[in-house]
């Protein structure tokens, strides 16, 4: 049965050792960073590539950012996804409003005669963390939806997925269409190879600008919290410092 | 128009993140001049319902409904978002635990409000002002949340678990929420072992000894796993290292890793990015080593040993087996 899958990600910033806010403390400073996605959606787009190598079909990747997160819809082709679609937006959307955002681009997609069998989200978004957007995608399309996924496999015309739990796995079983929340484990995947990049450069991909409504909930300031960066008392260098560390275990009563 | 709080139990009792979510929820209900309130779920629910009295609620709410046995998320949420129509509370808070996270999702989703997760702070009003965790836990964002009920969860392991300054006598009301078969379309079919090999779990342990990019190689793990064992520990990793392959996911610490709270945390050869530190902000002592003094990580350790992990782990786990004999 050929599937039809769609891949949610969002594009941020890959923030190395320290957190700086910009002026307005409304956003990263992120001059001198790279890009990327969580890895959960990483994970994501890997299993929707493999789906798709094994049982055809088609895949998409959607996005809801500023215009560069094309470079992140672009490198998710890299990997196999077939085309794309970016909805521009230059500030963040709220949960809710992304959701929204989200379901208007699949009214669309629909509109024009493609519906998705299975739709993929990061279980939380690396920046936000707001554990729901794919929560109410499903409630709106009227989709069954399992969360915090590390297995999916193909079963009778439906879903088995695993999710991991204190002491083991508890497993869901469901009917397709249907939407799924994936975490990183999921599987391990592929770096692009260099054709891929060469391909995913022409590659469809489409835009869209929905509006942004009032946020439900709405920033008023981030703040780096305290504690980032007091230095480390120096045991030593090298394996001469192995006695100091030893008191150290001794005192935490290790040794 | 009480303050409502979703309640989890083990033996029937709340649990650790229930009573944090309490705690917090008490402050927040004491400023909007609320009764306090809980929902609870699942099998024990009557028992642990019975227990809440010391950490102040009045009235918990039990759902009783054949379809609930089995966890089922879109259920747990149909049963929240049907006690909110009921009740009309000011608010609906939950532990920032994964299931009640799901299940919060689920109750917004269904009564089309905002959710707020991972709150470490909340003041009542409309809109209600609340502290939340992004890149978990390595900002902070302050925000307002609108919505005619406020949905938001507290951040496990941020807020104490404090008692109520003077008990009360908690009543006990059952009711069952109309559920769908929808509702019950997803649900745990089974639950399936996780074979733990024996060993000590990452989220568990009291040492955890982790290798990073500067172990070189799944082979360079070697000292790491020789100190971890004289430890008693378990060993960890960050995603250089699981991406790479040289060892699996369930060892990677991290924000999308597991998050660890040892007594002493030893990375070795991790260069200390916010996302490794957001699985290591429990720990109660970090021992950085690392050949670069200038590393993210020995700023954020308590005690750091500048030099290359394959020379000074060996003559660590040497000295700990001197220490032990003399
Ligand atoms: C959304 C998101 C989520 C993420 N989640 C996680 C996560 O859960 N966990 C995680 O770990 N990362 C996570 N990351 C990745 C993270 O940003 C870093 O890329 C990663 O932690 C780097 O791993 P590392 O420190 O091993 O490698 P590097 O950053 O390359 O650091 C290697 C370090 O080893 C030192 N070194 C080199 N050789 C030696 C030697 N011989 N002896 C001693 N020291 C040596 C170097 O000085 C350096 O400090 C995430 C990233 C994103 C964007
Ligand atoms: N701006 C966005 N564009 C596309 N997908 C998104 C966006 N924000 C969130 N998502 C998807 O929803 C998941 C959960 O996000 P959240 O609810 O913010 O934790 C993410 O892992 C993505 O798959």
């Amino acid at each position: 049965m050929p599937l039809n899958i769609l891949c949610c990600v969002k594009r941020v910033p890959m923030t190395g050792g320290r957190i700086v806010l910009q002026a307005d403390a409304q956003a990263i400073e992120t001059r001198h960073l790279g890009f990327t996605i969580s890895p959960h959606e990483e994970c994501g787009v890997e299993e929707a590539v493999r789906l798709i190598e094994q049982h055809g079909g088609s895949s998409t990747v959607l996005t809801l950012g500023p215009a560069e997160a094309e470079e992140q819809l672009r490198d998710c082709m890299a990997l196999g996804i077939d085309r794309a679609i970016l909805l521009l937006a230059q500030d963040e959307f709220d949960g809710q409003a992304t959701a929204a955002a989200i379901l208007e681009a699949i009214a669309a997609e629909r509109a024009a005669g493609t519906e998705y069998d299975l739709i993929f989200f990061g279980n939380e978004s690396a920046d936000a963390g707001g554990y729901q957007v794919g929560i109410r995608v499903a409630h709106a399309l009227g989709r069954p939806c399992a969360t915090g996924l590390k297995s999916i496999a193909l079963a009778d015309g439906g879903l088995r997925c695993e999710q991991e739990v204190p002491g083991g796995r508890d497993v869901y079983q469901f009917a397709l269409p249907a939407i799924v929340t994936v975490k990183e484990g999921l599987n391990l995947p592929r770096y692009p190879s260099v054709p891929g990049r060469m391909r995913a450069k022409r590659k469809p991909l489409e835009t869209r600008t929905p509006v942004r409504p009032a946020a439900g909930v709405e920033r008023v300031r981030l703040v780096v919290p305290e504690g980032q960066g007091t230095q480390a008392e120096i045991l030593g260098h090298g394996p001469d410092a192995a006695p100091a560390v030893v008191e150290v275990l001794r005192q935490a009563g290790l040794v | 128009m009480a303050v409502l709080v979703l309640v989890e139990h083990v033996g029937g009792t709340a649990d650790d993140v229930s009573r944090q979510a309490l705690a917090l929820a008490r402050g927040y209900a004491e400023a909007a001049g609320q009764p306090l309130e809980a929902v609870l779920i699942g099998a024990g629910a009557d028992q642990a319902a019975a227990g809440l009295g010391d950490l102040g609620v009045q009235t918990a709410h039990v759902a009783v409904h054949d379809g609930l046995s089995a966890y089922a998320p879109q259920a747990w949420g149909r049963t929240l978002a049907d006690l909110v129509e009921r009740l009309a509370p000011v608010a609906l808070i939950a532990p920032g635990s994964e299931r009640a996270t799901e299940a919060m999702a689920h109750a917004a989703a269904i009564a089309d409000l905002p959710l707020a997760a991972n709150c470490i702070e909340a003041a009542p009003g409309d809109p209600a002002t609340v502290t939340r965790l992004r890149w978990g836990g390595s900002l902070l964002e302050q925000a307002r949340l609108h919505g005619a009920v406020k949905l938001f969860t507290v951040a496990p392991h941020m807020v104490e678990a404090t008692a109520a300054s003077a008990a009360v006598q908690t009543t006990v009301a059952e009711f069952t929420p109309a559920l769908t078969d929808a509702d019950l379309a997803v649900r745990v079919v089974e639950r399936a072992q996780t074979d733990s090999g024996g060993g000590i779990s990452l989220a568990d342990a009291k040492v955890v000894v982790s290798g990073g990019r500067g172990t070189g190689s799944a082979e360079g793990f070697a000292p790491v796993e020789a100190l971890a064992a004289a430890l008693g520990g378990a060993v960890g990793c960050s995603r250089a290292v699981t991406i790479a392959g040289w060892r699996p996911h369930t060892d990677q610490v991290g924000q999308t890793g597991t998050k660890i709270a040892p007594e002493i945390y030893i990375p070795c050869g991790i260069s200390g990015a916010t996302q490794h530190m957001a699985g290591c902000k429990g720990a109660k002592r970090i021992l950085a080593i690392n050949t670069d003094p200038d590393a993210p990580i020995v700023a954020n350790a308590d005690y750091a040993v500048i030099g290359d992990l394959h020379e000074v782990l060996p003559a660590i786990t040497a000295a700990i087996a001197k220490a032990r004999g003399g």
